[in-house]
């Protein structure tokens, strides 16, 4: 298991290698420059510029400097206001990590909730609501559930604000109660569970009823167990291992895949200035978040994988 | 007597029924396909969807809702849904409806083509790594792995960044542009597929049986392998669909997708919630189409699965 773990996160250099090299070419591979502007400056300026940010010197060599420095942890200056990268990166995601993980807690009380009310109440009306939520929830984009919500409680009702972040900009501000604005965040926040929850409903649903049909169920309520026990000491703990599989990729998916309700509510996380930054050539920015949003992934499909073994001591690594 | 006339003709008798009664894998999956109602209603749903969109700005009453000739009536902006105008009209007085088709047409053809690709990559690079030995097997699973490891909207934002404006051979509109940026993402879960099916089945009795008879590698391939690997494809490549319908609509809605005047749905929601507060209809349509199109698709792929692969109900 421990060589295992090793061999895992040893793997995780090369792949980010990988994606940093492919991130690098191609990026140089976008037509124009970050400082091609409509309106000329002076060429003495151009070439300040494109000295301070190393575009002067050969491809290759730009490719050298900018490895070196990643591995010393540096992701380079942002030609958007001069700015440290990893800062921005670091502010960003103090705030997409707020919407992730209000999410992903929205997303798997719901949905777990749902499966196993679903799952008790087999072919019962619970059941068909369950499945008609899981259905539709499953297949209507994060945005889509995002405007439906906008006209509802925004633009018909009034209840909710839809511009901007109503949890804290900074660390400091986490525990200042006036920093929140709850009707700021609900929107953001139920549009991007309503996916994962759907989801998750699905897979509790169909690992609780797996589990019910067990014989080891049939004999804890055989030898006269009250219903409340068989379901929560022997049916959820066992029901739990697929779901627990599934809520890693989906919390790295939610986190990575907010951008777009970022820029749809003017969120300023990591997702937005990313967006930004291609529509800039921001070179720097652009490495930066791909590298960060892939150290994201790939940890969390690593947790996945050693959090399954951990629960469920039939499976073992080599 | 009576016996010995029923003992000759039995033979006649049972072999006819038994051999018409026999029935291959696909015909077996259409029927209960058949049997399935939402799948078919999804099916139904899509026919009809995909017929308004292709010929409705061609054929009959729908003609002067094409999107090249709107309805551009002066003072009629940010119309409500009525006989007139079936969806409203948007800010610059353009029929909605035949923006909305016009999107739909574009999220279809962006979903199947996008899958077409995908189908192409994943089968080549799934079997060339099942059947070319150790060392390509390797390497292309590690290609698959980085590929995966990517997150997948900003890698397409990227590559659609660098082929746009290209005078290129193959990317010569914005349309394959993006079906080749949804297409690179894409591609790895057909491969996984394609590798672990083809290197299964390779330890099958009737594969060993045809390799003993002294098959060629070939006719081993796409006699035996390709066809029964075909069910679990379809099946991903259904599901892809809707996958490729939201990326691009994601794409469009941040401004990413195909540029004006075409219209995807995804720029319909993005360009309609600019104006929500004055008209929600130009919101409303476009969302509910992608939602329909998505679900439609969903629909069909959970017929296909429990249709092909009985077992996994």
């Amino acid at each position: 298991m421990a060589a295992y773990t090793i061999r895992r996160i040893l793997w995780v250099i090369p792949v980010l290698w990988a994606v940093a090299t492919i991130t690098f070419f191609l990026m140089h591979a976008v037509p124009g420059g970050p400082f091609t502007q409509e309106k000329s400056v002076p060429p003495a300026v151009n070439e300040a510029l494109n000295h301070r940010y190393h575009l002067d010197k050969p491809l290759y060599q730009q490719y050298g400097l900018y490895l070196w420095d990643i591995s010393h942890g540096d992701l380079g200056l942002s030609f958007d206001g001069d700015r440290d990268v990893s800062k921005l990166i670091r502010d960003g995601f103090f705030i997409t990590a707020q919407l992730g993980l209000l999410g992903v807690i929205v997303a798997v009380t719901v949905g777990m909730t749902l499966g196993t009310l679903s799952a008790l109440n087999q072919n019962g009306p619970l059941d068909y609501l369950g499945t008609i939520f899981a259905t539709i929830g499953a297949s209507v984009p994060n945005f889509i559930m995002g405007a439906f919500l906008v006209i509802i409680f925004a633009v018909n009702l009034g209840w909710l604000h839809v511009l901007g972040w109503g949890g804290p900009h900074h660390v400091s501000e986490i525990f200042k109660p006036s920093t929140w604005d709850y009707r700021e965040v609900i929107i953001p926040v139920v549009a991007v569970s309503v996916l994962p929850a759907a989801y998750i409903a699905r897979v509790t649903r169909a690992s609780m009823l797996e589990v019910l049909h067990q014989d080891y169920i049939r004999t804890a309520r055989a030898k006269g167990l009250a219903e409340h026990r068989v379901v929560l000491r022997h049916t959820i703990k066992n029901a739990m291992i697929p779901v627990l599989t599934v809520i890693g990729p989906l919390a790295a998916a939610l986190v990575t895949g907010s951008f777009i309700i970022e820029q749809m509510f003017g969120i300023p996380g990591v997702g937005r200035a990313f967006v930004t930054a291609v529509g800039r050539r921001d070179y720097a920015m652009i490495m930066g978040s791909t590298l960060f949003y892939t150290v994201i992934v790939t940890f969390a499909n690593l947790a996945v994988d050693l959090m399954y073994a951990a629960v469920d001591p039939r499976i073992r690594y080599r | 007597m009576a016996t010995q006339a029923a003992v000759a003709s039995l033979p006649t008798f049972s072999a006819e029924p038994a051999l018409g009664r026999q029935r291959g894998l696909w015909s077996d999956a259409w029927r209960r396909l058949l049997k399935n109602r939402l799948a078919m209603v999804g099916l139904f749903a899509l026919v009809l969807i995909t017929l308004l969109a292709f010929l409705g700005p061609h054929v009959g009453p729908f003609g002067r809702y094409a999107p090249n000739d709107q309805l551009y009536t002066p003072g009629a902006k940010q119309a409500a849904p009525g006989a007139d105008h079936w969806f409203g009209t948007d800010q610059l007085g353009r029929d909605t409806w035949a923006r909305v088709m016009e999107g739909t047409r574009i999220s279809i053809e962006i979903g199947l083509g996008t899958q077409l690709v995908v189908l192409f990559l994943g089968v080549l690079v799934g079997a060339s790594a099942a059947l070319g030995g150790k060392f390509l097997d390797n390497l292309l699973m590690r290609a698959t792995d980085i590929t995966y490891a990517f997150p997948d909207l900003l890698f397409i934002i990227l590559i659609r960044a660098v082929l746009t404006g290209r005078s290129w051979p193959v990317v010569t509109s914005p349309r394959i542009v993006i079906i080749i940026a949804i297409s690179m993402v894409s591609w790895t879960t057909i491969a996984r597929l394609v590798r672990g099916q083809m290197l299964a089945l390779s330890e099958r009795d009737y594969v060993l049986a045809a390799r003993a008879l002294g098959a060629p590698q070939w006719r081993i391939v796409f006699q035996h392998m390709l066809p029964n690997t075909l069910g679990p494809v379809v099946v991903a490549i259904t599901f892809g669909i809707p996958i490729a319908i939201f990326a691009e609509a994601a794409l469009s809605f941040i401004g990413f997708g195909v540029p004006p005047p075409a219209a995807s749905l995804g720029t319909l929601v993005a360009i309609g919630y600019t104006t929500i507060q004055r008209n929600v209809w130009n919101v409303v349509f476009p969302a509910a189409g992608v939602a329909v199109l998505m679900l439609c698709f969903t629909f069909v792929g959970d017929g296909l699965r429990d249709a092909l692969d009985p077992r996994t109900r």
